[in-house]
């Protein structure tokens, strides 16, 4: 086409070239403004994060690095130093718990130290063991009622704290999508924090409401934050995942009691190696009237009740 | 009146190679028993015990200011034991806001009028205060059994006795001998997720 032909205006550009440039800017606007979330994620979750791999593929070395990694970013963005672990199943252990429903008083002190010892969010009081006040004669959970405040025991109540049943066939490992939970060698059911997708399948599939969203990013102050981490269980989650009781693992792969038992203010709680005949959970199982929550769905709960006969 | 209870932590640990509890073996004086499993293990499961004979506030202080302490022996040597009392309104003197709800039995099933810095068993032998288990067990049986066994009572430290020691409470840790049933308490908040919110009672139901 002749130049010429075309009518100038008073900066000598064409209508034409004027409109591609219009076009232009549009185009990169829109494309800034479709990139724009991309840019937001960019800022919360590094480019190590999202290429991280699944935790059972991981070597010594990524596990390393990736450690180091979520240590520094507790530092940068909670302001705390902590250590952040990974402790491996032991050998020659499944961990079994069992709880005492006629010294359980109720006063929730177990839920107070899980919330303290599992970082968890402070604002939602957030913690992996709801406390149940059942009217006696009871034995159904769903009837329970988690949010008593009242003096307890009340006469006519029992009260029956409810955490993870760490089942041997955990319908919630089941339903999982991308297997970002599974049941350890220790029986321990986990998550790994990173991979989890928060699609919540699980919570839906947990028949014992023991699993727990992360609906908003922790907030813990520096120095209520528990140092002693790991990977797999207390270190802070990060916003958009689910969490659950893991028996305090970074404590009881080192040998210690769980930090509900120790805080049970009446002895209701018994823990131990369910694989060691001499242990404390087997002398339940072998002298007591145990029941487990919901056995009719076949789960297999390694989580036992009893009552003193 | 705390500083007695920290000093309850009194380091009895038994015998080299010492570790795991095991029931029925109990010494002739009945101790809190810490018995040798098969299975020699390097830690031990340690119970706490009363330090000693308690001792009594005269309200009085010396004159560095510390309180003047009395065994109970100070004033009960030139008291006469009444094997009657039951409750603290039977008493005019002393002791009159003691707390005291505990079976059927009197002041002295468990105290011992010959000589007030120990315990008396039922056969009316003498059993120091540090023993106070033993004291203990004979009514309550079956919670000495399943205490024996590890399910009585609260503990801290391990469950793994090859990686460290376990401390556990002795009866009196937990209940007040006067009156030993838990009191009511106020629990801890409950927590704030959204499951555990309770359905308004006048809520519609939803459509789907």
């Amino acid at each position: 086409m002749d130049t010429a032909t075309e009518p100038l205006d008073s900066n000598g550009l064409s209508r034409r070239t004027a409109l591609k440039g219009v076009g232009a800017m549009l185009g990169a606007a829109a494309f800034a403004r479709a990139i724009a979330p991309l840019t937001e994620w960019a800022r919360d979750i590094p480019v190590d994060d999202f290429l991280q791999k699944h935790y059972k593929e991981l070597t010594p070395i990524d596990l390393e690095i990736i450690l180091n990694r979520l240590q520094k970013d507790t530092k940068d963005q909670y302001g705390a130093d902590v250590t952040i672990k990974d402790y491996k199943a032991q050998e020659g252990v499944k961990f079994g718990y069992a709880l005492n429903l006629s010294v359980c008083n109720g006063c929730r002190k177990c839920a107070e130290a899980c919330h303290i010892e599992n970082n968890h969010d402070r604002p939602s009081h957030q913690s992996y063991i709801r406390v149940f006040e059942m009217s006696k004669g009871s034995m159904d959970m769903e009837k329970g009622n988690a949010h008593y405040d009242h003096p307890v025991p009340q006469p006519d109540k029992f009260y029956m704290p409810v955490q993870c049943q760490q089942c041997e066939h955990p319908p919630c490992v089941d339903v999982c999508p991308v297997e970002a939970t599974w049941k350890e060698p220790d029986g321990i059911v986990v998550v790994d924090y990173n991979w989890c997708i928060g699609c919540r399948y699980c919570e839906a599939a947990c028949p014992y409401h023991a699993r727990r969203f992360n609906w908003t990013k922790p907030v813990i102050p520096a120095v209520e934050i528990n140092p002693n981490q790991s990977y797999l269980s207390n270190r802070i989650r990060p916003q958009g995942v689910m969490e659950k009781c893991h028996f305090c693992l970074h404590r009881t792969r080192n040998g210690r009691l769980p930090a509900c038992l120790e805080a049970c203010p009446t002895g209701a709680r018994v823990f131990g190696n369910l694989l060691d005949p001499n242990s404390e959970v087997r002398q339940v199982l072998a002298h007591k009237r145990v029941f487990v929550l919901k056995e009719e769905l076949g789960l297999k709960p390694q989580f036992f009740y009893f009552f003193d006969v | 009146m705390n500083k007695p209870l920290i000093a309850f932590f009194c380091g009895t640990l038994l015998a080299a190679g010492a570790s795991k509890i095991i029931g029925a073996e109990q010494g002739g004086a009945g101790l809190a028993v810490i018995a040798v499993s098969t299975n020699p293990q390097p830690h031990s499961v340690l119970i706490r015990r009363p330090a000693g004979t308690p001792k009594v506030g005269t309200g009085l202080t010396d004159f560095q200011g510390e309180p003047v302490m009395v065994s109970c022996g100070s004033c009960h040597a030139t008291t006469k034991a009444n094997i009657d009392t039951r409750a603290t309104a039977d008493l005019d003197q002393f002791h009159q806001g003691l707390k005291y709800v505990h079976g059927h039995i009197t002041c002295l099933s468990c105290h011992n009028a010959k000589n007030y810095d120990t315990l008396r068993m039922a056969d009316s032998r003498p059993v120091d205060f540090t023993e106070v288990m033993t004291l203990c067990s004979q009514c309550h049986g079956p919670q000495k059994r399943d205490y024996d066994m590890g399910l009585h009572g609260g503990m801290n430290g391990h469950w793994d006795l090859t990686k460290g020691g376990r401390t556990r409470n002795t009866c009196i840790n937990c209940h007040d001998p006067h009156a030993p049933a838990f009191p009511l308490v106020m629990p801890v908040l409950p927590p704030r997720d959204r499951i555990s919110v309770p359905a308004k009672p006048n809520a519609k139901p939803t459509k789907h």
